[in-house]
């Protein structure tokens, strides 16, 4: 059972702001879903590596040269709000 | 046959020969969403003018005697999680909901040197979580053959585009089955390409180790034509493969003789609706009555690959999701006195139930103390999936199984429970898993609804499917059918 506090501390991890009602239902609904996914303890992994991704990639490069790169201005279109040529946010400290 | 209900092949030929215009094409579907949009709701965005330039431009190359590519002048939608420049991308969440991207996604760069006509971006679940698009932050989208019922999702705007006539042609994504799933309840053909096939660059990323982008069509050849153009290796995308790419055209032959299909038992199992059941057998007479070798076979882990992609699916998207912060785009909470007070406020006004949802047990399973128990073990798992995947084709070109438990559900049905919601996806969501290739086509109906057939190959082995889906098609007339 997940209770409301570790939903609490979980949503202060993932910066999310619940309300009481949200709380209550994410505890019963993240336990539910958290009980289902113990039947993956029935099996026996110990000699089973992890599998991250299904490609027998590992590191990809690419030649180190500079290349284009995207407009100031395009960079900054969508932003909530700019100051020359930053992103504004409200104060931090 | 209207002009809207035509496949792009069709199309192409009457181009070709001067028959019709691709203007007259684009004003067919804008006139069929004009009829049909307020019923259906698959657009969250149009973009006529956008497709009328298009579209005028391929009549000009037409009129100088240029070749044109088979999707040139055709119209397609987009989901909307394809960003597109200086056309909203919203993923159909609050928190994007004013976003209009500065770049193309690679496969949009594709379609646009193939010159197919941008029609819009389609309706989904937000963020591409849940599988009846109802988790929309804006409305729900109708199935086309029964609007009280859900077209599935999360590519169910594309989906139903695809079914209505909104469309010729749409692309879809798929993590867990968001592609196959809708095209299975709208009646349409989704592929699920290997992952690493097609580009990912420009696809809002959900869980990145199982995203991929893939075609949705009325018809077998039409899905190779779009996949043709959308697949191959980007230098922008670290996990596309650099391999060559056949024509997948060339596959469509109607010759299957002795191809081996297995039928994983588990994926016909209890919780399989008996007409769904039905519609599998009639397709194994069919391929038999073809020449394929068909019979049963076994995927041993299936059973565990329902918990396995709710630890690893939410565990990459509560990573991926950390972007929307309100600091660079989308919606930002404007009263927050500081920093964390404006991230906390700017997510949970921004994000939906399902998201949160997710983020939450993603969040959860990374934790410290959790990350072996949950994460690490579902890895492990993962690796056990894949291996039964491996193993079948060593003795089967291809896998033979339903889409989905049952054909569409009524909406609001499993809006309450989302574990519920979850299983729907259960015939879909370990080809993710193992990466595999799946493709669903109309296999059959139940209840005058439309029933999927699921057929799954080996990592890069599209051109086997596509040439057992063409097979089946030639000799079954449920593609035909119209809502």
């Amino acid at each position: 059972m997940i209770s409301i506090k570790e939903v609490e501390h979980v949503a202060l991890l993932g910066r999310l702001e619940l309300n009481e009602e949200e709380k209550k239902l994410y505890s019963k609904q993240l336990s539910d879903i958290l009980e289902h996914a113990r039947k993956l303890q029935d099996l026996d992994t110990d000699n089973v590596p992890p599998t991250a991704h299904v490609l027998p990639l590992h590191n990809v490069f690419r030649e180190d040269r500079s290349g284009e790169h995207m407009d100031t201005d395009k960079v900054l279109a969508n932003a909530p709000e700019r100051q020359d040529d930053y992103f504004k946010v409200p104060r931090i400290l | 046959m209207e002009l809207y209900y035509l496949t792009a092949h069709q199309l192409h030929d009457m181009l070709i020969k001067k028959e019709i215009s691709a203007g007259e094409i684009t004003g067919a579907v804008f006139g069929r969403i004009e009829e049909m949009e307020n019923k259906i709701r698959a657009y969250i965005t149009l973009t006529r003018e956008t497709a009328e330039r298009q579209a005028r431009e391929v009549d000009k190359a037409i009129a100088a005697g240029e070749k044109i590519t088979p999707l040139a002048g055709i119209p397609i939608a987009i989901k909307d999680n394809m960003c597109t420049t200086g056309v909203r991308t919203t993923c159909a969440s609050k928190i994007l909901y004013n976003f209009v991207p500065p770049y193309n996604a690679t496969v949009i760069e594709r379609l646009n040197e193939a010159r197919s006509v941008l029609i819009g971006k389609t309706n989904m679940d937000e963020f591409a979580m849940g599988s009846s698009t109802e988790n929309s932050a804006f409305f729900t989208t109708c199935n086309p053959w029964a609007t009280d019922r859900v077209p599935g999702g999360s590519s169910g705007g594309s989906a139903a585009a695809v079914a209505a006539g909104e469309t010729i042609l749409a692309l879809g994504s798929d993590t867990g089955g968001s592609i196959r799933q809708p095209a299975s309840y709208c009646g349409v053909v989704g592929l699920k390409p290997t992952y690493g096939s097609v580009s990912r660059f420009g696809l809002v990323a959900y869980a990145s180790s199982l995203d991929q982008i893939g075609p949705i069509t009325r018809d077998v050849t039409d899905c190779a034509l779009v996949f043709n153009a959308i697949s191959g290796h980007d230098p922008k995308d670290s996990t596309s493969a650099a391999l060559d790419k056949p024509d997948y055209t060339g596959y469509l032959t109607g010759d299957i003789k002795g191809i081996k299909i297995g039928v994983p038992r588990e994926y016909m199992g209890e919780g399989i609706d008996p007409a769904v059941k039905e519609v599998i057998q009639s397709a194994i007479g069919v391929f038999t009555g073809l020449g394929a070798e068909v019979e049963e076979t076994s995927l041993p882990h299936s059973e565990y690959a329902l918990p396995a992609y709710y630890i690893l699916a939410p565990a990459e998207a509560s990573s991926n999701l950390a972007r929307y912060d309100g600091v660079r785009y989308g919606y930002r909470n404007e009263e927050a006195e500081d920093m964390v007070e404006m991230f906390m406020k700017t997510r949970s006004e921004g994000f939906g139930a399902e998201v949160k949802r997710r983020i939450m047990l993603g969040t959860y399973a990374l934790s410290a103390g959790y990350y072996d128990a949950y994460y690490n073990k579902a890895l492990k798992v993962r690796t056990l999936i894949k291996g039964d995947f491996d193993r079948a084709f060593e003795k089967y070109d291809l896998l033979l199984s339903p889409v989905a438990p049952g054909p569409a559900f009524k909406r609001g049905e499993k809006m309450d429970d989302p574990l519920q919601m979850y299983m729907v996806d259960i015939c879909t969501l370990s080809i993710n898993l193992a990466g595999v290739p799946a493709i669903s086509i109309p296999g059959g109906f139940a209840d005058n609804l439309p029933v999927g057939l699921q057929l799954m190959g080996r990592p890069f082995g599209e051109g086997d499917i596509l040439r057992a889906a063409y097979a089946f098609e030639q000799n079954t007339d449920h593609h035909r059918r119209l809502p």
